[in-house]
């Protein structure tokens, strides 16, 4: 699974790319390349003191986010938990704005009121990224519910960890969806655990897609998230089914986190639950990786541009930054703006 | 202006609302085919059953905060959902969704995401209740930020209220009084007619002591007041705040300030009680018009007994603020 189909001149398969074409190819390339160079320097401004709060690194799960967000339909919706930077960069929202809001500038995305967890994209459908862990689900399933109601045929992807799966809300709320049949898209990012728990020791059952279909009546799979590729086929068969039936579906994208959970799970700290060989062996399945291999051995790119792309990415970063940091902190008069919408 | 109960009130408000905009729903536990574990939703079902695949009145299992969460989300989608709580005494199930997440999405998105959501149902205390149901925890969510907080006394504000909570932009706590269902009023048939947030009722005039209360305990001070005036020749002005969040400090200011003397009255407990802000906020704004220390009428430190002594000895009655006047005016 981890590698592509390859024919024994191994030369891949036009199954394996998918039949995608070179444009839509490379555009999933540039977004997870987006995602780790943007988050790669972020330690350094957070030691810095320009950063401050938590902040959750996504390396190592890009391939969950490239994987499904570009399938994404204007009218479509998407909520998340307080590991968002990768959900809205997929999005196409500004790298300079995300920047600016990590900054706490008033230019960032939500003018320096939400911070690295509470990103939002209102225009591209993205309801925001919030800290409780579970506390998104009904939300979404909330939002789902409009989108029914509404009588649209639009979809709300609701994206969480494995973490989110113990929370009691979590039970009320997939009973609610496969009850009301709305059409929420849970993404489950199993990236095996809940801060510093592993799967075994939170989950009595540790299949979560059997616990979900069998539960809630909700249908259900399991994909590798560590294969952009693999991501997308399975979001884009899902999504044309959703948007046929109205229905709840239950996607688990088993994927990996690289960094400790948050800023202050430093390595130190991680020796406590995992060990480097297991980050290592994970990271030979890593998703960037793979997919430039497998890019380059279908000859639908060369290393020179793949290195260019790398570059551009490199160099939108270090734009945000530089944004981010010549941007105005909020007014002062802005503590108080937003509390109510009359008041 | 037709006579009516306080619980026809809230469903012709409810009602009138749903046919004046589509995107207004109900949904709650027992709300549909039971018709409302207080009859508050009577009818409505069948009213509104061939509309939005059915959903506009919704029953839902017992999950709060599923329930919370589900309103607030399809709010954040572009519905204005009203949520039924059993009692507010369930709610508490629900605070994580109520607190964490729709009194605050429209500061963290910076004004982007608007959460237009009445969570209503009754709260307060009585009927041998006990511990687990019988409360008033206002103080709670007048605490927070982002929430506003409507607590209708009387037939016609529960109508008028309730209609302005759902044409509000921001969540709303519309906590009823299970003791009021019941009580009969006089209340406008006018579809336009609403009572605005923020502008408390004078519900009796007078010069000696000002009383100042909401809910259900408005009635309490009524009859108080009447019993002062005709047993000690007291006067006193009674003030129904209708609203905690906004509160209309103003109207009660200007009470104090003819009355030189303040009582403050409520069911909940005493103890970080929403009274004892009220009072704090009536020293910084009239101190030097006070001739007497303000006095705190409110709940004893204790869950809710069952047995009928106990439990009237826990819920503050005509005689408490008897006395509190009183003391008031020693």
């Amino acid at each position: 699974m981890a590698k592509a189909a390859t024919t024994e001149h191994n030369v891949p398969s036009r199954e394996a790319l998918q039949g995608l074409d070179r444009a839509t190819l490379l555009r999933l390339m540039h977004i997870m390349l987006l995602i780790r160079r943007f988050e790669e320097p972020c330690d350094k401004y957070y030691r810095a003191g320009k950063m401050g709060g938590y902040i959750h690194y996504y390396i190592g799960q890009e391939a969950v986010a490239t994987g499904i967000i570009p399938l994404f339909q204007p009218g479509d919706l998407m909520i998340t938990h307080y590991r968002d930077h990768g959900y809205a960069l997929a999005l196409g929202t500004d790298p300079k704005r995300v920047m600016a809001e990590l900054f706490g500038r008033a230019t960032g995305v939500a003018g320096g009121k939400g911070g690295s967890m509470h990103l939002v994209d209102v225009e591209r459908g993205f309801l925001g990224g919030y800290g409780i862990v579970g506390g998104t689900i009904p939300l979404g399933v909330g939002a789902a519910f409009a989108l029914k109601y509404q009588g649209k045929k639009n979809i709300c992807a609701s994206i969480f960890g494995d973490g989110s799966m113990q929370q009691g809300v979590v039970h009320e709320s997939m009973n609610m969806a496969g009850l009301y049949k709305v059409p929420c898209l849970f993404v489950l990012e199993n990236n095996g655990y809940a801060m510093g728990t592993a799967v075994a020791r939170h989950s009595a059952q540790t299949d979560f897609v059997k616990r979900v279909t069998a539960g809630y009546n909700i249908k259900g799979e399991s994909v590798d998230g560590m294969d952009v590729l693999a991501v997308r086929a399975a979001t884009n068969r899902i999504l044309a089914q959703m948007r046929e039936t109205g229905e709840p579906y239950f996607l688990e994208a088993r994927t990996y986190r690289y960094a400790g959970h948050g800023y202050a799970d430093n390595a130190q700290q991680q020796k406590f639950y995992r060990t480097e060989a297991e980050i290592d062996k994970w990271r030979k399945r890593d998703p960037i990786e793979h997919f430039r291999e497998q890019l380059l051995a279908a000859g639908v790119t060369t290393e020179a541009e793949l290195n260019a792309m790398d570059e551009e990415c490199k160099a939108i970063v270090a734009d945000a930054i530089e944004f981010a940091d010549t941007s105005p902190f909020p007014s002062p008069d802005s503590l108080y703006e937003h509390v109510y919408t009359d008041m | 202006m037709a006579t009516m109960r306080y619980a026809e009130a809230l469903r012709l408000a409810m009602t009138e609302e749903m046919e004046r905009d589509p995107n207004v729903f109900l949904c709650g536990e027992e709300v549909a085919q039971y018709q409302g574990t207080f009859r508050v939703t009577e009818g409505m079902a069948d009213r509104f059953k061939d509309e939005n695949h059915g959903l506009r009145v919704l029953d839902t299992p017992i999950s709060e905060a599923g329930i919370a969460g589900l309103v607030t989300g399809a709010a954040m989608a572009g519905l204005r959902p009203i949520a039924e709580f059993m009692t507010w005494s369930f709610a508490i199930l629900a605070l994580d969704q109520i607190v964490n997440h729709a009194a605050k999405i429209l500061y963290m998105t910076n004004g982007q995401i608007k959460v237009p959501v009445v969570f209503r149902g009754p709260a307060g205390t009585g009927n041998q209740l006990s511990a687990q149901h019988s409360q008033s925890l206002e103080a709670w969510y007048a605490h927070v930020p982002g929430l506003k907080v409507v607590l209708p006394s009387t037939p016609a504000d529960a109508k008028g209220l309730l209609k302005t909570a759902i044409r509000d932009d921001n969540p709303v706590i519309f906590m009823e009084h299970a003791g009021l269902y019941s009580q009969r009023g006089e209340v406008p048939e006018d579809p336009n007619f609403t009572v605005p947030f923020g502008v408390a009722a004078v519900r009796r005039e007078g010069k000696d002591v000002s009383l100042i209360s909401y809910s259900h305990a408005v009635g309490v001070c009524l009859s108080a007041a009447e019993k002062l005036w005709q047993e000690a020749g007291l006067s006193c002005e009674v003030i129904d705040l209708r609203t905690l969040l906004p509160l209309d400090m103003d109207t009660v200011l200007r009470s104090v300030q003819k009355t030189h003397r303040a009582v403050v009255v409520q069911e909940e407990w005493k103890n970080v009680g929403f009274v004892s802000e009220l009072a704090s906020r009536i020293y910084e704004g009239a101190f030097d018009d006070l001739d007497a220390p303000i006095e705190r009428v409110g709940g004893p430190f204790v869950p809710m007994p069952y047995s009928k002594p106990l439990e009237r000895a826990a819920i503050p009655g005509e005689e408490d603020v008897i006395s509190a006047v009183k003391r008031a005016v020693a």
